[in-house]
């Protein structure tokens, strides 16, 4: 019980601080690859640092639903974090739920986050929460779906063991439907955490945003809690993908030498996939938004073959 | 506790006097009202006492117990009746007390004493078809239950829209009677009784096309009643016209005897069944699910929304009865137990937050007086205390955590993830397919939800009637507040509550499945430690620690900091109006193009002028989907049914000579038959 309080008090330390830590990550690596200097690696500390200092401004059109969605996304989401087995094999919070559980509780936080789109009333928000709440309705089968291809290799949906089954098989990763499902999984962490070809996270361009647009009235701490929040989510997806799939060096047991080392491989882990999400994010142009459906059907796709495989080898 | 008997009788008696009662005040609205509806919350108390008790000692009312001597009228409470006795005395409850709120508006313009008398019969012969323990007293108890649900469909007749569904669910409800009478027939031949009991595991022993034939009646026959697509086309049409306290009970219960059949035949009189049972039920949950939320999603009448929410719910549970007939096939009772509860405690489930969902939607639609969501607006204002059990509703039905819908959805989940290993052939695919396609249904069902209460209860009121809007009387509320509170309570106490099917799945299977459903107490598990857990009860109590903590951060922050308000950003222009507003056909437009295969959508452009056709005076547009089921099914039905009647009308010649020689042949012909014999 004790260790259990303990596990998830380190856990959730450990997602509130790396969360930032990625997005500056992801932005200052992107803006090397396109030549720009960019902002510092630390810069989302800083931006997080001024939200929470500053006061804000309400619509007043707006009414608790908008005051609630804040806290609703970041505790919904910081709880899936719990889920997840992120510096050792055994997640902290695996007993409350499994993949299923933490793709419910993020669906819980973006049904929030929608409706405080379109509490506003301003246009923007609905436009936002309409294109939010379709994209995931058809990321959502292709995340099943290869979620499933994984769960049924542990013969569990419990992360733990998903991933203390992964590590116990080596070379597992190179069996075509675990490399399908990986592939189908990048492309619904592509549209999940709104990169481009999906979403652009650095536009304030009315018509293409997507995560931008449902967000747009919030100000001062309520933003900070939703931009840590969305940076959870991220570092969260990716964690699930990287030791679903690739759990080289997780250590089982919950011991300093052996977090410590499990650590160490999770922040390279997750240098290596932030560099690809940065490439895909600048080889590529976003979008229109009627196609990003060929896009997750792909996806789905993919995981289907994944599954189809199984037969096969 | 003793046995559930005298509950049972008793709350058959007050539904009787509730529905006598009804009679005697025909001409006394104000005295319907109360008397009426209070034998109804009675009769709900003494239905739940009894479904409790039996629910806690299966033993003791497993027999059958005759209410009238002279005809075979018995009844039963086993597990499985006692289940659905239970869903229903719950919400009969809520819906009864509500009904003293919500009809005092109506008693001077409508006559209650019979909406008093129907609404009892309706609660009586729901009562009867989930305990009788015979066919004969199934299908008579069955017709109480149809012929009173068409009467109170019907009770806003003065409007056209009103008696064409009534009309429709009342022919489509019969052609399913005569489906199951069928059925019965086939059974009770080779059974030589009527009672259930000598059906337990009968059909299974029949020739296998004879099998097949008293499957496919039955559930096509009970598929009508659930709304499985295709025979789900009155649905949409009848829920919606009734009063919306009646709308709740077709909704949440009326369509669940349909679900009770189907599991009295596929668990009961059915022993392990052929795999292509399974495989259908399956498939037809699948599209059942997927259908009904898509067109949910096109529609922009509150009601017709949750009508057709109620088809895709009725589709997730049949997919868990079609899993559970393939492991029953292929030979896994354990499994095919965990689909059973993850269907069985949907059917709840769905009853309860459906319930929720139209009595919140009844208290809008008294208070705007139009069921068209693009003229509400800016309700969670005026009716704070609707808006808050519709959000919960919302939220249920969406299958989100830690709410009760999640926990059966889950259970269906796990039930479908294990199927993958129960077989080698290709069928398994069936399996993590039906599975994506629930994640598909349950991701548009919470898009359809969104939208379902922002439009019409956040944001800026769209009309004035909307802006004027009055909270729900009291009683309304605390109906209202009952059915939250259950979604809370079966949400995360489903550790406490999944024992209860021990007896049922006993029953059904042979297995008791709670031991392999909970893990540590407070977790629920998915047959074994290793294959999965949840707790939803855990999952609220860490939300609350990290909400509460991030609360009191942020508002100690905010103590010193200015918190302003001001208009929300509206391009510039001067001040934002309802007409910035998203509404709900732009909401649910992306979907439109997306899925346009399915809609086939149209849309007209129609602009009028006077001088030149650039300076247009009037735009017209209209757009719409396709009804395609009503158009490419059955209005070639209809069509071909008239011609029938049409080429019939030559022997109806008027003349008397024929007419006895008609009975004359039919008698001969008779004779012959009987000869034979």
């Amino acid at each position: 019980m004790i260790a259990v309080f303990f596990t998830a008090v380190v856990q959730l330390l450990l997602l509130l601080t790396v969360a930032p830590l990625v997005s500056g990550l992801i932005k200052t690596l992107k803006a090397r690859l396109q030549v720009r200097r960019g902002p510092g690696i630390l810069q989302p500390y800083h931006d997080l640092h001024k939200l929470f200092r500053k006061g804000m401004v309400l619509p007043d059109t707006a009414s608790w639903i908008f005051t609630a969605t804040p806290y609703v996304v970041f505790s919904a989401t910081a709880i899936a974090g719990l889920m997840i087995p992120m510096i050792s094999a055994k997640a902290p919070l695996g007993l409350f739920g499994g993949v299923l559980a933490v793709v419910y509780l993020l669906g819980l936080g973006r049904f929030f986050l929608a409706l405080a789109g379109l509490d506003t009333g301003s246009s923007f928000g609905g436009l936002g929460s309409s294109r939010e709440m379709t994209i995931a309705a058809l990321a959502e089968p292709a995340m099943m779906l290869a979620v499933f291809t994984v769960a049924i290799g542990a013969n569990s949906t419990s992360l733990s063991e998903i991933a203390k089954v992964a590590t116990s098989t080596t070379w597992h990763f190179l069996a075509p439907a675990q490399m399908l499902a990986f592939a189908a999984l990048f492309l619904v962490l592509i549209a999940e955490t709104g990169r481009i070809p999906v979403d652009n996270p650095a536009t304030h361009l009315e018509l293409t945003m997507i995560h931008e647009a449902m967000i747009l009235e919030y100000s001062g701490p309520y933003l900070g809690l939703l931009e840590w929040g969305a940076s959870i989510k991220q570092l969260l997806l990716m964690t699930l993908l990287i030791n679903a799939f690739l759990p080289f060096g997780l250590h089982s047991k919950w011991s300093l030498g052996g977090l410590l080392i499990s650590l160490v491989y999770l922040l390279l882990k997750l240098l290596v996939l932030a560099a690809s999400i940065v490439l895909v994010e600048t080889t590529n142009a976003k979008m229109r938004f009627f196609r990003v459906p060929d896009l997750l059907a792909m996806a789905f796709t993919l995981a289907a073959l994944g599954l189809v495989s199984t037969f096969l080898f | 506790m003793g046995s559930p008997h005298p509950f049972l009788v008793s709350a058959l008696l007050a539904f009787l006097a509730g529905a006598v009662s009804g009679l005697v005040t025909w001409r006394r609205p104000a005295a319907a009202r109360v008397v009426a509806f209070a034998f109804a919350v009675l009769g709900s108390l003494l239905l739940l006492v009894a479904a409790f008790r039996a629910l806690a000692h299966p033993s003791s009312a497993i027999s059958s117990l005759p209410l009238v001597t002279l005809f075979p009228c018995t009844v039963r409470l086993d597990p499985l009746s006692a289940w659905f006795t239970l869903t229903l005395a719950l919400l009969a409850l809520a819906v009864s007390v509500y009904s003293f709120g919500y009809l005092r508006p109506m008693e001077r313009t409508r006559n209650l004493g019979a909406l008093g008398f129907f609404y009892n019969a309706l609660l009586l012969g729901l009562a009867l078809v989930f305990t009788a323990a015979n066919a004969f007293f199934f299908l008579s108890a069955w017709e109480v239950m149809a012929v009173s649900a068409f009467c109170l469909v019907v009770f806003e007749h003065e409007k056209a829209e009103t008696r064409s569904a009534a009309i429709v669910y009342i022919i489509m409800s019969h052609a399913g009677t005569v489906m199951m009478l069928a059925a019965f027939l086939l059974l009770a031949a080779s059974a030589g009784s009527v009672d259930f009991a000598a059906f337990h595991l009968l059909a299974s022993k029949l020739p296998p096309a004879e099998q097949g034939a008293v499957f496919l009646l039955f559930f096509a026959g009970f598929g009508v009643k659930a709304g499985i697509v295709p025979l789900h086309v009155w649905l949409p049409d009848a829920h919606p016209v009734a009063p919306s306290n009646v709308s709740a009970l077709m909704s949440g219960i009326v369509i669940k005897c349909g679900i009770y059949g189907m599991a009295r035949v596929f668990f009961d009189f059915f022993g392990p069944p052929p795999l292509w049972t399974g495989t259908l039920v399956l498939a037809v949950g699948v599209v059942t699910a997927l259908v009904g939320v898509l067109y949910a999603l096109q529609e922009h009448d509150l009601k017709r929304l949750l009508a057709y929410h109620s088809i895709e719910n009725i589709g997730i549970i049949v997919m868990g009865f079609g899993a559970a007939l393939m492991f029953r096939a292929l030979g896994h009772p354990n499994l095919a137990a965990i689909a059973i509860v993850g269907a069985l405690y949907h059917t709840l489930n769905h009853a309860i937050f459906k319930g929720l969902l139209f009595l919140a939607a009844g208290s809008v639609v008294q208070s705007v007086r139009t069921r068209n969501m693009e003229e509400m607006g800016g309700l969670v204002r005026r009716m704070p205390g609707t808006a808050l059990f519709f959000l919960i509703g919302a939220i249920a039905i969406s299958g989100l955590p830690p709410l009760n819908g999640f926990v059966s959805e889950w259970l269906t989940y796990q039930a479908l993830l294990a199927g993958f290993g129960t077989t080698h052939s290709l069928t398994r695919l069936m399996f993590p397919i039906a599975g994506a396609l629930l994640a598909l249904t349950a991701a548009l069902a919470a898009a359809c939800f969104v939208k379902a209460f922002g439009i019409p209860f956040l944001a800026l009121p769209r009309s004035e009637a909307a802006a004027t809007a009055q909270e729900a009387e009291p009683a309304m509320r605390y109906a209202m507040a009952l059915l939250a509170a259950a979604c809370f309570v079966l949400g995360l106490g489903a550790t406490w509550i999944l024992p209860v099917f021990d007896s049922i799945t006993q029953q059904a299977l042979g297995v008791p499945i709670s031991s392999s459903l909970l893990a540590h107490g407070i977790a629920l598990q998915a047959g074994t430690p290793q294959s999965g857990t949840v707790s939803p009860a855990g999952i609220a109590l860490v939300f609350l620690a990290l909400a509460g903590t991030a609360v009191y951060l942020v508002n100690r922050r905010l103590r010193h900091a200015r918190v302003a308000t001001g208009p929300a950003w509206d391009c510039g222009l001067p001040g934002l109006t309802s007409d910035n507003e998203y509404t709900a056909t732009a909401f649910s437009k992306p979907l439109r193009l997306i899925f346009s295969a399915f809609y086939r959508p149209r849309r007209e452009i129609r602009p009028e002028y006077e001088v030149s056709p650039y300076y247009p005076s009037v735009i017209r547009f209209e757009s719409g989907i396709e009804a395609t089921f009503e158009k490419r099914l059955y209005d070639p039905l209809k069509d071909w049914v008239f011609g029938l009647s049409r080429r019939m009308r030559a022997i109806q010649a008027g003349s008397i000579h024929a007419y006895l020689a008609y009975i004359f042949v039919t008698l001969i012909l008779l004779l012959l038959f009987g000869v034979r014999q």
